[in-house]
């Protein structure tokens, strides 16, 4: 099972702020293709990737980044109000 | 503190009898120079704290106008002030917070042409609302070479990092790339209390940061949720395709 946490505008979209996943997602991108594939909610959130930001397990990395023995995903854009 | 007999009742007390800061580190502030971007929602605690703590020089930039809606959060400003310019509203209550702080405003919106203000700071803070203003801070403070304190608000979450590639840390744009096409619009909807803690983190970050207190947020990026009680601390990493630092810092 794998956590996923999601920050700001994408939690938004989605609906809530974190849900567990059964996945076989070998990367990130794979993993965002599985959600977008569920429903129009996920396909918002994730329209276009190259605005947001993945951390895995609390670290900043990339969206071709390998999934093996992560086991949180956080998903953010940048806030941008001051 | 040197050659006076501390006073318990003086204004920076709580700070002389606290290790991390103690007189060295008071004194550090005290000869401190900081720029705040921004006289809004994050500017008000940011400023308002800092001016307390007795930052030496404490210049700020804003082109605003206190106006109704922005007292629900940004509570440097007053009700007798609508209308006024931030920076002069400011001015005001940073004044009489702390007379012994030399406060310098600018009545601009930071854009290119004002880019050159970062030059010879100790800090930089970043209180802008958008981040278009967030990635030409981000540039300056690069070439400049002065570390960027950039905090930011969504509604009911918070971001904060310290972005100083000559220190060894990624910059802004390492770790938040500018997008080609623009991020969607996101609500101004913002909960009034939000601001408060966020800002008050980022001046204490900053109070960290020029007394050399603890692990600063170099390489961290904070990041809170209040609304669902989420809170992380992520590390972040400079990249050698930043278009900005090259992941080293030299100015491009
Ligand atoms: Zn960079």
């Amino acid at each position: 099972m794998l956590d996923i946490v999601y920050f700001a505008w994408v939690r938004e979209r989605i609906g809530h702020p974190r849900e567990q996943v059964e996945t076989g997602a070998a990367t990130v991108a794979d993993l965002v293709a599985e959600l977008r594939a569920r429903d129009p909610r996920y396909a918002a959130a994730f329209a276009d990737p190259a605005v947001l930001r993945v951390a895995l397990d609390q670290d900043l990395a990339d969206f071709t980044a390998p999934l093996a023995g992560v086991r949180e995903v956080a998903f953010f854009p940048p806030m941008t109000g001051g | 503190m040197d050659g006076h007999i501390f006073d318990p009742e003086g204004r920076y007390a709580r700070h002389l009898i606290l290790p991390e800061i103690g007189p060295a580190g008071q004194a550090r502030l005290n000869a401190a120079s900081v720029l705040v971007i921004g006289a809004g929602g994050l500017g008000s605690p940011v400023l308002l704290y800092l001016a307390a703590a007795g930052i030496g020089r404490l210049t700020l930039a804003d082109d605003d106008v206190v106006s109704l809606s922005n007292l629900q959060r940004q509570v440097l400003h007053g009700t007798a002030r609508l209308g006024q310019g931030k920076t002069v509203s400011a001015r005001a209550r940073l004044a009489d917070l702390n007379p012994e702080v030399r406060i310098e405003t600018h009545a601009i919106r930071f854009g290119v042409e004002t880019a050159v203000l970062v030059a010879g700071f100790d800090l930089v803070i970043d209180c802008t609302d958008n981040l278009a203003a967030r990635h030409l801070l981000n540039r300056a403070c690069v070439a400049a070479g002065v570390p960027l304190l950039s905090g930011a608000i969504a509604q009911w979450e918070g971001q904060i990092g310290l972005y100083a590639p000559g220190l060894g840390g990624p910059c802004y744009a390492c770790t938040f790339p500018e997008p080609e096409n623009p991020p969607p619009a996101q609500s101004k909807g913002v909960v009034g209390a939000l601001p408060g803690v966020v800002g008050a983190r980022m001046a204490l970050e900053a109070i960290k940061h020029l007394t050399g207190a603890g692990q600063s947020l170099l390489g961290r990026l904070w990041m809170i949720d209040t609304l669902w009680n989420e809170e992380r601390l992520l590390r972040t990493h400079r990249r050698a395709d930043c278009p900005v630092c090259r992941g080293k810092g030299a100015a491009c």
